[in-house]
């Protein structure tokens, strides 16, 4: 089997990586859309460990987890590089790409699936975290420099999801006074020519995590009241 | 004039060869000595056979130093190359074989073999909480049910690895690699695990075994590695803290 193909679901940040990398690098692709709750025996032939999207398919072999994709699509086509030359840059790139995902991302949904006092208790974490993104930026158009990079395909959730999440629970988590840079970055990031054309729809985005946050809180709720009444 | 321009360029490379090796000098490693990710990154500079300075943190009094280096995470292990630092233990081991790529390569240069051993010692990265926290507390400071079941799964994580190992002397195959580098750090808490949890990792997962004492045969991996004894009294330490005994 030749060609590259790509499995996704209609709204994962983490396959939108993918798609930004291979319209960055111009390479044609197939996708296929993924169901969760019925997960096609490719899936799970090609992702037996984890069994999640997205996975790039390439020749036939299949590479899992977003950021090694990046890696992958970046090595096999030298053209328009995502990551840096210099191999203390390289580590540097790296090190904010997994702190998005270990920290800013489990902080931030931290914060969403919360409510009230444990919302706010978890505000604390997420917005130390935003502030080293924030000092990251300076001096920069996006953490790249000039052109877009792998951190900000990385991050790039955060241009796009914040505002959906945002929106939800009420909450303004990434200030534009408190977060100027961010702030600025998430726009040029949202309205690049390469980026914009393929975030999901928003008014679905937003039914989804307005029921998958609903759903969250009620289990919280079961879980907390069966453990008092024991 | 000729003569006179090639003992021009003569001298031209030979003070940049002199740069060249008085910039790749400094090398400190901030680390602890049982830490599992520490061990990877001596593995990693051992491989290359590079000098390089180890300072000894305490995890419980972080030193100045440390906090600056690894501001966001105040972690061991920091590589700090030159004056600059470089955080995250598999970063680090990337970092070292991208930069002395001449010597003993740890990552294969095809793409796709890189990207599987990418996932690979990513997979070890995901496991390594609940491997040490999770599973070895319960081994380490519980009895009974609480015991046994962290004794199960514990083992059955290591079925997983031999699964993966299967019949190949390294994670990557033929030769030692970044997987190895990743995962083999462990090894020297089976002796641990194995007298708290009451059973032989070579019962159970003999190919994970072999391939333990055969990475172990390395130079670089046995001079990293924590002393398995040391291991063993430090978790006895703990237990006493903790009031255990």
């Amino acid at each position: 089997m030749v060609g590259v193909k790509l499995f996704r679901t209609w709204s994962s940040p983490f396959a939108l990586r993918a798609v930004w990398a291979l319209k960055i690098k111009g390479i044609d692709y197939e996708t296929i859309f993924e169901d969760l709750s019925n997960k096609s025996p490719s899936l799970l032939q090609y992702n037996p460990v984890y069994k999640k999207v997205p996975v790039l398919v390439h020749n036939g072999k299949p590479i899992a987890e977003s950021l090694i994709i990046l890696e992958y699509i970046d090595e096999t086509w030298k053209h328009a590089p995502l990551l840096p030359e210099d191999p203390h840059e390289r580590a540097t790139a790296r090190f904010w790409a997994k702190f998005g995902d270990d920290k800013v991302l489990t902080s931030i949904w931290s914060v969403f699936i919360k409510q009230g006092k444990e919302q706010e208790e978890a505000m604390v974490p997420a917005l130390e975290n935003l502030k080293f993104l924030e000092e990251e930026l300076k001096g920069k158009k996006f953490f790249g420099g000039e052109t877009i990079g792998f951190v900000d395909l990385a991050l790039g959730w955060l241009g796009n999801l914040i505002s959906i999440l945002e929106e939800i629970v009420g909450l303004k988590v990434v200030d534009g006074e408190k977060f100027p840079l961010l702030s600025a970055w998430m726009q040029d990031f949202a309205d690049a020519p390469i980026i914009k054309d393929n975030w999901p729809p928003r008014d679905r985005m937003i039914v989804k995590f307005q029921a998958l946050r609903d759903a969250t809180i009620a289990a919280a709720a079961a879980a907390a009241a069966a453990a008092t009444s024991k | 004039m000729l003569k006179n321009s090639f003992l021009c360029s003569s001298s031209r490379v030979s003070i940049a060869s002199l740069t060249v090796v008085a910039m790749a000098d400094e090398i400190i490693l901030l680390d602890f000595w049982a830490s599992h990710f520490g061990m990877r990154v001596r593995i990693a500079l051992a491989e290359k056979g590079l000098k390089y300075e180890y300072r000894e943190e305490n995890l419980w009094n972080k030193s100045r130093l440390l906090l600056e280096m690894n501001p966001v995470h105040k972690k061991v292990p920091v590589l700090i190359h030159n004056g600059k630092p470089i955080c995250e233990s598999l970063m680090i081991v990337q970092y070292i074989d991208e930069v002395w790529k001449d010597k003993s390569p740890l990552l294969p240069s095809d793409p796709y073999q890189r990207a599987q051993a990418r996932f690979w010692a990513d997979y070890v990265d995901k496991k390594v909480p609940q491997l040490y926290h999770e599973l070895g507390k319960k081994i380490w400071y519980t009895k009974g049910e609480e015991h046994e079941a962290g004794k199960k799964e514990f083992i059955e994580c290591l079925k997983f690895f031999e699964g993966e190992l299967g019949e190949k002397p390294y994670f990557g195959g033929e030769n030692f690699g970044f997987e190895d580098v990743a995962l083999v750090p462990l090894s020297c808490w089976f002796y641990t695990y194995e007298s708290f949890g009451n059973f032989s990792v070579e019962d159970e997962c003999p190919n994970l075994m072999a391939w333990a004492k055969r990475c172990g045969q390395k130079e670089s991996v046995s001079s990293s590695l924590a002393d398995p004894h040391k291991v063993h009294g430090f978790v006895m330490e703990m237990r006493k803290r903790l009031g255990i005994d």
